[in-house]
């Protein structure tokens, strides 16, 4: 929307670089601030000031965070955590966005009954407070046998994850050119004829986003893991939350800063990879239609 | 295609799913709310008294007087900052994309990493005030975070670092939609570019608007891990939010029936925000 003709060393376009500049510092600064601090030692961050580099630097916050931090009553670092995260997370957005993917397909080319009405109370789920849910589900994993396991962790994710997956999905599959589909139809393809050779190899982009939302959402969960796991099944923003809040006696900033950084590597290493189809997932989750 | 019986048989377990899990599991708290539960359910009726046990904690007055306050600086300092920050990128700026992925990036963090980082941030003991000590400025304090009358606010300000980006990216998409021919016929008029936008483009964002509120008020009820990596609810109880409360009463105060109570008020607060949202968006699906 900017004028097209603007000068090159006008005033208020340096002022408007200079004000994006000093925004986008101070959006970094907690991060750089984490990272800084991880790698100097503890009499260092008490005697000094946290914007400065190191002057001393130092690994051993990030061996502490990884591998003998007090997790709770174990000396185990965050190291095993990390792999539950992984082990929750992997089947969990593989589940859930293969049931989107089917579901997605269904609500956009078959007509039923209560279509519609199904897809706003999937959608109404995306919504809700958890904590709505909360009480009754941890019955529910007791029932099935699954309470307090990576397992049920997945359960869990998978279940409140499908509406966002099926949105993701259906409003895709909405927009697929129907001409495709009838001609597959008419060669004869059936229901998973057209899944398997028209639609899914035609899904990349959504495949991404949806895979992309749902590993960052699940990755960053906490309210499930803290109410549905012990300490052998803790997702890793459980682990480090107890680390953080739960440790007694000196207060070890540099390795909560590594632990906290430890925590956050995946989902930004995804976000600088990708960053545009995970822009495009939150728009998707926002803009319904 | 008329559906047959394979893509009803395909999804039955989805419907089944999203019936109990949602459905079911919403009818089954709100019946709790109305027994005299504990540690344990409960299933025999007590009718509202863990309703009027609710009203009458100060706790609970607590949370839901935070909450408000919290809501309202969140919702209006992030939408604001969001709507800034959009203008501001929208000024065919060089490097767009990198300053976009700066504003973001908060977004793909843990709301518990962004909580741990904000706490020593906040510290008076290392934090900023520490820091600014350090550089001879000593008279500065920022102890917000160590005061319960001030805590609320630093809840506040990690929220909105958080979030503001994700503002930021929905209205500048509805900035790229915005008629350029009404923009165009205001320039020629002689409209300044700050009446430009206050006349001309801003009005048309009102669907952003209405998106922005929806999703941040929403965001702001169920706010939980951010309030316990930052303060834990403290000091004392002076960052409970409804979420907290919830928490705190049904899993170690073993009051269970309150707890599921203030879960059917944080369930009824949400769907009058985006219920009217979800008919709304349904029906423009339908006709357009």
């Amino acid at each position: 929307m900017a004028s097209a003709a603007t000068s090159r060393f006008d005033p208020t376009r340096i002022l408007l670089y200079a004000l994006l500049g000093v925004l986008a510092v101070l959006f970094l600064m907690p991060v750089y601030v984490m990272l800084d601090n991880s790698f100097k030692t503890l009499d260092e961050i008490r005697g000094g000031n946290l914007m400065a580099l190191p002057h001393d630097w130092t690994i051993a916050p990030w061996t502490a965070a990884w591998s003998t931090a007090q997790i709770g009553v174990q000396p185990t670092g965050l190291k095993p955590y990390f792999t539950n995260s992984f082990l929750l997370v992997v089947p969990a957005v593989a589940i859930s966005t293969l049931i989107g993917a089917l579901n997605g397909y269904i609500l956009t080319q078959f007509k039923f009954r209560g279509a519609d009405l199904l897809f706003a109370a999937m959608l109404f789920s995306v919504f809700m407070p958890f904590q709505i849910v909360l009480i009754p589900m941890a019955r529910t994993l007791g029932l099935l046998g699954i309470a307090g396991t990576i397992k049920g962790l997945v359960f869990v994710n998978v279940v409140y994850g499908i509406g966002f997956t099926t949105l993701f999905f259906r409003n895709y599959y909405a927009a697929f050119p129907g001409e495709l589909i009838r001609s597959a139809r008419m060669d004869g393809a059936g229901f998973f004829g057209v899944l398997w050779r028209i639609l899914l190899p035609n899904s990349a982009p959504i495949v991404v986003v949806t895979v992309i939302w749902q590993f960052t959402n699940i990755w960053n969960e906490f309210l499930f893991g803290a109410s549905f796991s012990n300490y052998k099944s803790y997702p890793l923003t459980v682990a480090l939350n107890n680390l953080v809040n739960s440790s007694t006696g000196v207060k070890e900033y540099n390795v909560h800063f590594a632990g906290a950084f430890i925590a956050a590597i995946p989902t930004l290493v995804v976000y600088l990879v990708s960053g545009k189809y995970f822009v495009r997932g939150l728009m998707a989750g926002s803009v319904k239609g | 295609m008329r559906a047959g019986i394979l893509p009803k048989l395909l999804i039955s377990p989805s419907v089944l799913l999203v019936l109990v899990s949602v459905y079911g599991f919403i009818m089954f708290t709100i019946y709790l709310s109305f027994t005299g539960s504990t540690l344990l359910p409960s299933y025999s009726w007590a009718g509202t008294a863990s309703y009027h046990r609710l009203f009458g904690l100060e706790n609970w007055d607590v949370s839901l007087h935070n909450l408000v306050v919290f809501a309202t600086l969140y919702i209006l300092v992030a939408g604001v900052l969001g709507l800034a920050l959009a203008i501001l990128i929208d000024q065919q700026v060089r490097g767009e994309g990198l300053f976009r992925s700066v504003f973001l990036y908060p977004m793909a963090l843990s709301l518990i990493v962004t909580g741990t980082a904000w706490k020593w941030l906040l510290d008076p003991g290392v934090g900023l005030e520490h820091s600014l000590h350090d550089l001879g400025w000593e008279s500065f304090g920022f102890d917000w975070i160590k005061d319960g009358d001030m805590a609320i606010y630093c809840v506040v300000i990690a929220a909105v670092w958080q979030t503001t980006g994700f503002v930021m990216a929905l209205f500048l998409a509805g900035l790229r939609g915005v008629d350029s021919e009404v923009v165009n016929a205001a320039r020629i008029d002689g409209a300044r570019p700050w009446q430009v936008y206050w006349r001309v483009i801003i009005p048309q964002l009102g669907p952003m608007f209405v998106s922005a509120f929806v999703i941040l008020a929403h965001m702001a009820i169920k706010s939980y891990d951010l309030v316990i990596a930052l303060t834990n609810g403290g000091p004392g109880r002076s960052t409970w939010l409804p979420s907290v409360f919830m928490y705190q009463y049904t899993f170690t105060r073993n009051e269970m029936s309150v707890g599921a109570a203030s879960a059917v008020l944080m369930l009824g607060a949400i769907s009058i925000v985006v219920l009217p949202y979800l008919v709304g968006e349904y029906r423009k699906a339908k006709n357009g």
